[in-house]
């Protein structure tokens, strides 16, 4: 008999897991909101609205990294273009909040003012519907999911992997980022869409829209993690573990690594998406260098800094390195990059479960002490699928040994 | 009515005079007809100076000099030049018995200046410098008038240049165009077909315009030739704009291969994307813009030649960049692809960034020698620069080159080997860990030699490599791995299809189809142009 799936969700995360949930859900749905609204601006606890903003797109930024571990850590696809599905969620939003700006534009057209300045007399095509917020929804999910879908049909069919299918999609937000910063594509070119006024009629700078906005943020991250969670417990998770450390041996066996790994991409671009529309909102502009191939491959660093291969590094890498950039790229701007690249070098290099794999080495360390040093390297591959994926932290180690040649 | 009968009367006098001028053999003085307006109002005075700049020749310049001046006069009969207290016979520059009082100085208004300036053009056209004659050219043809035509075609006689043959061209089927006679009109229609420029066809379709019922151009003969013409030009540009297109494509591919021929090396023997590689163009092109620096400061005389001396600079620069890559990181990361991806790209942020505290944000300035500017111009508008020319050549001396290591020489064995089966050929006694190091610093100094063509082209700075990555790798997959003759192909290819995709529909779209294409091409071909032949344990 098969378990119910209520009691299949919940056996998917230990009971710390739901408890940490819980506090989390606690403090973005009550504490935060307290403290923003209730609390004057002299009390010491008193959360402003800079950091709000800061802390909702950051929350936005780790549903991202969530969606990219799901696709990277448990399926071993590195995506570089996960940035092309976030901005295209935002754009799809965006365009909602464009039409809300209604005529108080600085033409007081009913046109956007882009479209105004570019001469335009009517909406494009594919701006219909734009004014409807249940088709931006819709729209913020289904337009990556749809492109996600076909580009990954045609790759994964094709058996493109590697550092191949990296690239490609590389290029593909490259490709996206060009064709947005044309005034002729019809979404702004350069300057994309920012100077938001309204959502449903609210303002959107309001103290409680903003808090509305955060608390939607983390339950978006929250139910992102369940859901993860119990995709990566389940039977498919494993098979698509199990695709990851030795695809032809499945495909031996007699699964088809197409859907399981389209399935999951597709998923995770929608993820993308949606936490784009999140987001677009928090920060008030969306434009065309959110699709840039360097945003892309942060969202990667991010995941690998906190540890492939569990969703819980996913989320802590997003938030340290976001964190890290508010504040450095304030202090000192000059050497971010240069803190950002070796990070990217010393992560590979030392680091290469994350800080979760090294908080689970140290606390492995000081179980087993005196015992036997822990090996430096990561498990052996294989080893992975038959434990829970929790402990899958070698994606391309089994690819590793037989690299040599293949291309 | 009778003052404008008199002074076209004049106008045609002074004329034939200056045909008569041109007909014979440089005149020891000037007709004295050709200065008979001086004495009229400033009309016939204009006409007099128009004159004398179609006429020509020293006097005639003497005389417009002294006008220019305010020294021109005139007393009685005669026009007298004023130089202090002597005074001189404007047409013969001999001393004349007037006193300098007695001589009535001819002021000068901005008609006839403006009438000196394009008298003073029409003298330069015949013997000036090459700037000079442009310039008086493209001034006269302003105002062409049929006066002009005998000054145009001695001039186009005389004429080498083709930019000034061009806009003395024009000029003169201007003027025939518009000829009241129909023989003359159908001669120009017929003639322009032989030329080249689109401003000439736009002439001769203007003939073509109805305006009402009337046709611009009443007679049908000179109608039809002008259609003849039209087509003719059409076909001539067409072919020298295919011509370009297929030039600039070479030109674009050159450049794509010197890009992706090191990483080509690199990845066919360490299956790993070097996201850094667009950086080690930027280190090339950096050492050639130091060697220029060098050369400005101390060899100036040889600083024509600084490109040949920036070769081996970036070449080893970019290679000592790649040692030190694969030594500190690379190593580390091997079996690992996607993890070395992403600590590549982190090198090239810190390699990026490490420049731009050093050298400074903004780009840097790169001069063309002299030997490498200019062009070769096929038709208006298509010209092939030298430079690319120059980088074309450069870039089969460096595939060359390549081509004799990998094939003629040790090294270039053990790393197909590797390439081909790396414990193999360790099983053999290969020492890959070395083949690695030098594959790759062969890969980066090819990459140097890359930035090197690249600076003389393109802006330099600190981010000029970001562009090159993915294209590069582009040409890398399309070929397919580890095959030099698969790059060059694919490059070319690559080069020429998305000139031609953008004369047609853009930069921007041309690059998406070409995206689309390869990734469309990858599904047919996964290995790629060229494959790899062996045995391989997972694909």
């Amino acid at each position: 008999m098969r378990t119910p799936f209520t009691v299949r969700l919940i056996q998917s995360m230990p009971r710390g897991g739901w408890i940490a949930l819980a506090l989390f859900a606690l403090v973005a749905w009550v504490g935060i909101p307290v403290a923003h609204l209730a609390l004057p601006e002299s009390h010491p606890l008193h959360v402003s609205a800079y950091t709000v903003s800061l802390l909702g797109k950051i929350l936005c930024y780790m549903v991202v990294a969530v969606a990219m571990d799901l696709i990277w850590g448990y399926a071993g696809i590195l995506s570089l273009g996960h940035g092309l599905f976030f901005a295209l969620g935002g754009y799809a939003f965006g365009m909602y909040l464009m039409r809300q700006i209604g005529r108080d534009g600085s033409y007081g057209a009913d046109l956007p003012d882009f479209m105004v300045f570019l001469d335009w007399k009517e909406l494009p095509w594919y701006w219909a519907g734009s004014d409807s917020f249940a088709w931006a929804l819709f729209l913020a999910v289904a337009a990556p999911g749809l492109i996600a879908f076909v580009f990954g049909y045609f790759a994964f069919r094709s058996r493109i992997k590697g550092v191949y299918f990296s690239i490609i999609t590389q290029a593909l937000t490259y490709a996206a980022m060009l064709l947005f910063f044309r005034n002729e594509t019809g979404f702004g070119g350069n300057n994309g869409f920012t100077d938001f006024k309204r959502i449903l009629g609210h303002s959107i700078t309001s103290p409680e829209m903003r808090t509305l906005l955060f608390a939607l943020s983390a339950l978006l991250l929250i139910a992102s993690l369940v859901l993860g969670r119990y995709l990566v417990t389940s039977r498919f998770g494993r098979v698509l573990a199990a695709i990851r450390d030795a695809e032809s041996r499945v495909m031996f066996i007699g699964y088809n690594p197409l859907h399981y790994k389209l399935f999951m991409w597709t998923l995770s671009a929608m993820l993308c998406g949606l936490a784009g529309a999140l987001y677009v909102p928090q920060v008030g502009i969306i434009n065309p260098s959110e699709m840039s191939p360097a945003n892309s491959i942060e969202i990667a660093v991010w995941v690998a800094v906190g540890g492939r291969g569990t969703l819980v590094g996913a989320v802590l890498g997003a938030g340290i390195v976001n964190l890290l950039k508010s504040w450095a790229t304030v202090s000192f701007p000059e050497y971010w990059p240069f803190f950002l690249g070796f990070l990217f070098i010393a992560v590979t290099l030392y680091l290469p479960d994350g800080v979760v794999g090294l908080w689970r080495k140290l606390r492995a360390g000081r179980k087993a002490a005196p015992a036997a040093e822990q090996p430096l390297r990561t498990p052996p591959p294989g080893s992975t699928t038959d434990t829970l994926p929790e402990g899958a932290t070698a994606p391309q180690h089994a690819a590793a040994a037989t690299k040599g040649a293949a291309a | 009515m009778e003052p404008a009968m008199n002074r076209l009367l004049l106008r045609l006098v002074l004329f034939c005079a200056a045909l008569a001028c041109l007909a014979g053999p440089a005149r020891a003085a000037l007709d004295p007809a050709l200065l008979a307006g001086f004495h009229g109002d400033f009309s016939s005075r204009v006409s007099a100076i128009e004159a004398l700049g179609v006429a020509g020749g020293d006097d005639a310049r003497r005389v417009l000099a002294a006008l220019e001046e305010g020294n021109l006069g005139v007393a009685g009969e005669r026009v007298l030049i004023v130089d202090g207290d002597a005074v001189r016979d404007a047409a013969t520059g001999e001393a004349a018995d007037v006193a300098a009082a007695d001589v009535d100085l001819i002021t000068v208004n901005n008609r006839v200046r403006r009438a000196l300036s394009a008298a003073h053009a029409a003298l330069s056209l015949l013997d000036g410098e090459r700037g000079e004659r442009l310039a008086a050219a493209q001034n006269l043809s302003e105002n062409a008038s049929e006066t002009l035509l005998p000054l145009f075609e001695r001039a186009l006689a005389a004429e080498k240049d083709d930019a000034v043959r061009g806009v003395l061209t024009r000029a003169m089927a201007k003027v025939n165009l518009g000829a009241a006679n129909p023989a003359k009109r159908l001669q120009a229609a017929e003639a322009l077909g032989e030329s080249s420029d689109p401003a000439v066809k736009n002439m001769l379709a203007a003939l073509l315009q109805k305006n009402g019922d009337a046709w611009a151009e009443p007679d049908v003969a000179v109608r039809s030739a002008a259609e003849a013409s039209i087509a003719a030009i059409d076909r001539r540009v067409a072919t020298a704009q295919h011509v370009g297109t297929v030039f600039s494509g070479l030109s674009l591919g050159s450049i794509l291969l010197l890009a992706a021929l090191g990483l080509a090396i690199t990845y066919g023997v360490m299956g790993i994307i070097n996201m850094a590689h667009g950086e080690l163009l930027m280190v090339g092109a950096y050492a050639t813009f130091m060697v220029q620096t060098l050369f400005r400061g101390y060899l100036p005389g040889w600083l024509d030649w600084y490109v040949v001396a920036a070769i081996p600079v970036a070449f080893f620069a970019a290679a000592l960049v790649g040692v030190a890559m694969e030594r500190l990181v690379l190593r580390h990361l091997y079996g690992r692809p996607l993890e070395s991806l992403l600590a590549t790209w982190g090198l090239s942020l810190v390699l990026i960034q490490a420049m731009r505290v050093i050298v400074g944000p903004q780009n840097v300035e790169l001069a063309n020698p002299s030997w490498m500017s200019g062009g070769i111009e096929l038709a208006a508008g298509v010209v092939l620069p030298w430079n690319r020319i120059v980088i074309i050549g450069f870039a089969v001396f460096v595939l060359a080159l390549i081509w004799l290591t990998m094939q003629k020489t040790r090294l270039g064995m053990f790393v197909r080997a590797v390439t081909q089966n790396r414990p193999m050929a360790g099983c053999v006694g290969v020492p890959t860990a070395r083949v690695d190091t030098l594959a790759f610093a062969i890969g980066a100094g090819i990459a140097g030699l890359g930035g090197l063509a690249l600076s003389q082209i393109a802006n330099v700075g600190p981010a000029m490599g970001q562009g090159y990555i993915v294209d590069s790798f582009m040409v890398v997959v399309l070929g397919g791995v580890g095959q030099l003759a698969g790059a060059v192909w694919a490059a070319l290819g690559l080069g020429i299809v998305s000139k031609f995709l953008e004369g047609w529909a853009g930069a921007v779209i041309a690059k998406i189809l070409v995206l689309v294409f390869i990734i469309v091409f990858i599904q047919k071909r996964p290995q790629g142009i060229f494959a790899l032949k062996g045995r391989f344990a997972d694909s």
